[in-house]
Formats: C-alpha cells, structure tokens, sequence
C-alpha cells in the first residue's frame, strides 16, 4: 500500500507476448492519456521482458509520456510472482496513483497477485474510467480527482461505480475492446527509464513445459462492419445467410452465446460480456433479443441495423434502423439491394 | 498418498435468472428475490478435487465465506463427496472485498494445511476472477490460474494444462499450490443418493441454535456433540476462532468502496422503422452509402 499521492503517475501495464505488445495495452494508452491530462500527470508504460526495448518506442507513438523498461531473461515468458515482484517494486518506488492493466487473461492473473501483495484496491474488468470526486455521505468530506472504475455486475445487470480514496494506487483491469485505439505519432517520443530487476531462479515459482497459442478465426475487433446471428436464425444451414450478407458487406460474421451454444457458428465469433467487444461503424443484428450481455459487447456501434420478428425485442431500444420481420426474408432482399447499388 | 484438497467455495445468486422482480426501485439487486446457488466454477473445482481424491487417495474440505444459509452449499458438497465442511461466518466479515475475503480465506486455509487449494475461476455475482490470486498471494503459494485438467500429480509436483481462452500452456509448479479452475475442466458429478440419506442432516452450529429456538427441548449441546461423532458437523469458524486481523476484514479492510449503483437503462437512440419490403430495405442501403456507412 503506498499513501495517497496526487502528483503520481499514471500507469499501464504494457503487456507483451514474445516481444510483441498486445492491443489492450495500446487501447489502455488512449484512456490512460485521457485521465493523465485530466489529472496533469504523466503517463507512463510498464514494460517488462527479455530484449523488448524495442516495442517501447511504439508505447511513445501510442501516447506513453514515459517508459519504465525492465529487461532480464527470466522476465522473457510472463509468470506470475516474477512479474507481480518487480511491478511492486516499481510502485513502491515511484508510486503512481493510478496502475491500469488489461483485462486479459494475464491482466486479470497478474494484477490480482499485485493487489494482495500491495493490500490495494482492485476492480476487475472495467467497461469505463472516469476522474471524479466521491462525498461520504456521513461525514460530508469529500475526496476530490478520484479514479471512477466503472463496470458491469450482477452478470450485466447493473452497473458499478467502484472506489478507493485511502489505499493507493487505485488499480482496475480493463475489458479489451472497450477503450478505442489511440492513433500513433510517430513523432512523440516517449523517456525511456532503465529499471533493474533483481531476479534468481527461486524467483520461479512454475516452470512453462508447452504453450501453444492459435491465431483468433475472426478479428471482429478490426472490422468495420460486423453481420450478427442470434438464436432467432434457426439452424446452422441459415446462418450461411448471415455470412452470405457479411460477404457482401466485406464484414465480419457475429453471434450471441446463444447462437453459440446452438453450435451455429464457431465461439471466437461470439460478441458480448463474455465474448468480444466491438464498437464498428455499422453492426447488423439479425434474429438476435438484445439481451444486457449482448448488448455490452456492441452497444457502442455507431450504427445498428436489428431484424427481428418481434417488434418488443429489446434490441429494437438501442437500434438506429428497425426492421420488424422475418429475417430469411429480409437478409436476402437486403444483399440483393447491396449488389445492385455498391 | 494421497492429497488433501481445499476447495474454496462461494453461494451467489444466480444472476442467469434475474427478472424485474430482483431489482429494487433504486437500481440494486434484491438478492433475496433471487435463488442462491452454488457458484457454478466453484462445482467444476469441486469436480477436480474429487478426482484427486478417486485417483490418489486422500480427503477433500470444502470452505465457504458467508451467511448461515452458505451451509446449504456446504451440504450439496458433501453430497457430492467431499469430506469436511467448514463455514466461515462472521457479521464482521460483512462488506468485505475481494482483497479482505481472500485475507479471510487465507487465514483459514492456513489451518488446514492442504496440499492443493481449489478454487472456482470467478464467481457468477461479480465475475471478478480475484479472489483466487489473492489468497494464493496471502498463502505464498504459487498460483495456476484457469485450469483445465491436471496431467500429472507425483508426490510434490503437479503439471497442469491451463486455458489461456487464445491458447493454452503447460506448467509445472511444486506443492503446496492454489488453482483456479475454469467451467471446460470437467462435468460435475451430482449428488450422491447414499451420500445424500447421510449428510442431510449436517449442520453447523447456527443452525442448531435456529433448531433450538423453534423447539426449545432441543439441547444444543447435545445435538452438536452427536453431530461431531457421527461426522455430521459442519465446522462453524469466526474471525476470532480464526485470529484474523480485523483491520484487515471487512469494511475495514476493503480498499474499495462502491461510488454508486446504476441498472442497466437500454438508451432509446434517434431510430426509424423501416419497412420489411425490397423498396424500404433499398432505402436504407441507399442511406447508408450516401453517408459512407458502407460501399
Ligand atoms: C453472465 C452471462 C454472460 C453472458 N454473456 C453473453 C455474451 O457475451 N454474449 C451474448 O450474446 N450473450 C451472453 N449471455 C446470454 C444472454 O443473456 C442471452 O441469453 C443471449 O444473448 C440471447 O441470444 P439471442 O438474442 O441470440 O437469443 P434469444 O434471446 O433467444 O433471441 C432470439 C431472437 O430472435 C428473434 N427471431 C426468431 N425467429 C426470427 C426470424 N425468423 N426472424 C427474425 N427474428 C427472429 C426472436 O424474436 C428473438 O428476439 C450471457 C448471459 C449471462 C447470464
């Protein structure tokens, strides 16, 4: 736990996979920076590793005002006590007020240890970061430029507003997709601060005998355009409209869990709380309700399209164009309009 | 030679089922309008300590934070097969968060001094997937997080395959170590009848006390003290049993505090109907080339 400190930094954990940062850390840039100007900090990337100096040059371009790089060959694969240990460190050191991490699966491993470790707060899977004060409504003191951790809970019920105004840093991991991707500078130069890392063997609490890590089939994160199936479509032979139209469009095939767990389609395509996040230019809803879970996942589409034969579907509430009807009907009258106009 | 597993288990309601009726006027969930279940994840630890105990020998406790009525979950367990049950409730435990509920574990599973700690990946009510990590910082012990099966356990090593949702990875870690299990682990096994005649009558101190009170010919002391011999107690631990440090429990020990509560309002958007006909859906196309959406 460090004290609470308002001219700390602002922190990412840049996260990388042999020698490669993730995107997560780059859209934690685009936040950070936002919050750092808000708070007229510096923000600044965490990267550790073996030989990844490299990558801290994109962390600048990306946004990062300055870099602690921390390289030592037992840092080359990401383990958890061996991270968490010099992360700490760091913390303790400089004493940032805000550390972010990405809410992947090494963001929500590593974290949590640095939390316990550092007896600071933590929300998990944050959908927003804000900067604001908290009043305690008893005494009426007020704690001001505090970081608001906003997230689902309740399995996307309700929303939480999350805290902590005594034990510092205030750390969240956040949900991948959710914050837009900065765009680089190639001009912006990010200060560059050599750390040590006094590691040894005993440091190692795993030893990592085989990985294998398999490309995602879809890279709905990129697309500008996205087709997405629900329960509603009916079988896995429909569904062949629903890449039919995306074919079209040179979009990208979605679905709910629903349609998931139907085995319509394959799960790296699921969109939602439990799935991917997406925010496109267009989203196309076909034959899907619009369940809280779903629409957590592509709620911030700048333009909805929802087909479905029920005209009180909830999708219809967030929906720009509504079109209440069969979707084996509408979906084929739809690509015969796209081919003959685009 | 077998192993003794601790598996970490939580009652949440089951927010799968959440109606209008569970929400408050206010936005908050009315967690008494909803049924409480065992977490999901934590069954599919339950499953894998279990299969250790088939596979190797040993016992398996289960422990649970929470209210009185947690001994349901405690129970089910024991139908399913495990061994011991231990129930950690406390009013001081109230308001705890992730990081004062996995300093509350720890303490307890100190006690027990397992060879492997289980743990469910998250829990269904918050999804936070932290309090796993965090305890196996508060032991000292390594952490396997996301579990998917265990290949090998010999003595004081164990390698296990973990889902990394992209991928997967194949680690070696030495005993004592904590492991988060996800839901593709395994297929829980249900309650067994034969187990079922037997543990139903377990109980846990406050309960007999509520036996008690409806019927005040009960002699408390009596009926715990024919429990424990017949193996039918589930243990009842408070933080003082424990030794906890209070500054480090509950409210107190919380760093996190909730700023507010919001339900979900689906935002109604400037919208317009269009017509399921080949000329409405040509309309909109048309629209949406001209303002670069698509084409
Ligand atoms: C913790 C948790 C996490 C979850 N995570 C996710 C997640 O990440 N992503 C996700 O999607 N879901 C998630 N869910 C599930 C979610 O609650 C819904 O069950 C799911 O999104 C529903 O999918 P659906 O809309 O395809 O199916 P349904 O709700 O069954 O809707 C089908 C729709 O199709 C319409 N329809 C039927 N026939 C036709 C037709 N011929 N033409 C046009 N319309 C038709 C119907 O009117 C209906 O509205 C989660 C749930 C929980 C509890």
């Amino acid at each position: 736990m460090i004290e609470v400190n308002k001219q700390g930094e602002v922190w990412i954990f840049a996260e990388q996979h042999n020698g490669t940062l993730e995107e997560v850390s780059l859209e934690l840039l685009s936040k950070g920076r936002e919050l750092a100007d808000t708070l007229k900090v510096s923000l600044a990337a965490v990267l550790l590793g073996s030989q990844v100096g490299g990558e801290s040059e994109r962390l600048g371009h990306f946004g990062a005002d300055k870099v602690y790089l921390v390289e030592h060959p037992l840092l080359e694969h990401y383990q958890t006590n061996t991270y968490a240990k010099i992360i700490c460190e760091l913390i303790e050191k400089h004493k940032p007020q805000i550390v972010l991490y990405g809410a992947s699966p090494c963001g929500r491993d590593l974290a949590p240890r640095v939390a316990s470790a550092m007896k600071a707060g933590l929300t998990a899977d944050c959908t927003d970061l804000q900067i604001g004060n908290h009043e305690i409504k008893k005494t009426g003191q007020v704690f001001e430029n505090l970081l608001l951790q906003i997230r689902p809970a309740f399995g996307g019920n309700i929303i939480a507003t999350i805290i902590n105004y005594d034990r510092w840093p205030q750390m969240a991991t956040v949900r991948e997709g959710v914050m837009p991707m900065p765009t680089p500078n190639v001009n912006k130069k990010a200060q560059l601060i050599q750390e040590p890392a006094h590691l040894s063997l005993e440091d190692l609490a795993i030893e990592i005998l085989a990985e294998h890590r398999q490309q995602r089939k879809v890279n709905l994160k990129a697309s500008r355009v996205i087709v997405a199936g629900g329960a509603g479509v009916g079988s896995k032979e429909n569904f062949k409209l629903i890449w039919d139209l995306a074919h079209c469009l040179g979009a990208a095939p979605g679905a709910t869990r629903a349609a998931v767990d139907l085995g319509f389609i394959d799960r790296d395509h699921q969109i939602g709380q439990t799935g991917t996040t997406v925010r496109p230019i267009l989203y196309i809803a076909a034959g899907i309700s619009g369940a809280i879970q779903h629409q957590a996942g592509m709620s911030e589409s700048q333009k909805i399209i929802a087909i479905n034969n029920d005209p009180d579907a909830p999708i219809f509430n967030i929906a720009h164009y509504k079109i209440v009807g069969d979707l084996t009907q509408v979906i084929p009258m739809m690509i015969k309009a796209i081919k003959e106009k685009v | 030679m077998g192993y003794h597993c601790v598996v970490l288990v939580k009652q949440v309601p089951d927010t799968k089922r959440i109606t209008g009726q569970a929400m408050n006027e206010d936005g908050t969930v009315n967690r008494a309008a909803l049924p409480a279940i065992f977490n999901p994840e934590d069954l599919n630890a339950l499953e894998m300590a279990l299969d250790i105990k088939d596979t190797h020998g040993g016992s398996v406790t289960v422990v649970s934070m929470g209210l009185p009525a947690a001994a349901d979950i405690l129970r089910d367990a024991l139908y399913r097969g495990a061994d011991r049950a231990v129930l950690i409730t406390d009013r001081r435990c109230a308001a705890s968060d992730t990081l004062a509920t996995s300093y509350i574990l720890s303490c307890a599973v100190r006690r027990l001094e397992p060879d492997i700690v289980l743990c469910g990946r998250q829990a269904i009510d918050g999804d936070t997937a932290q309090v796993g990590p965090q305890t196996a910082e508060k032991l000292g012990l390594p952490q396997l997080t996301y579990v998917e099966q265990i290949q090998k356990l010999d003595g004081q090593t164990l390698v296990a395959r973990r889902n990394l949702g992209n991928g997967w990875q194949e680690v070696k870690t030495t005993l004592p170590a904590l492991l988060t299990v996800v839901d593709s682990a395994n297929e829980p096994r249900v309650p067994r009848a034969l187990r079922l005649m037997k543990y139903k009558s377990a109980k846990c101190r406050i309960e007999i006390e509520a036996m008690a009170k409806d019927a005040p010919s009960i002699d408390v002391e009596a009926v715990y003290a024919a429990l424990e011999s017949k193996g039918l107690l589930i243990h009842q631990w408070d933080l003082d049993y424990l030794e906890a440090d209070l500054r480090w429990c509950g409210r107190d020990g919380s760093p996190t505090k909730v700023h507010r509560i919001q339900s979900v309002v689906l935002t109604a958007k400037e919208s317009k109907a269009v017509e399921p006909t080949q000329q409405g859906i040509e309309a909109m196309v048309h629209e949406l080339i001209e303002d670069h959406t698509i084409g």
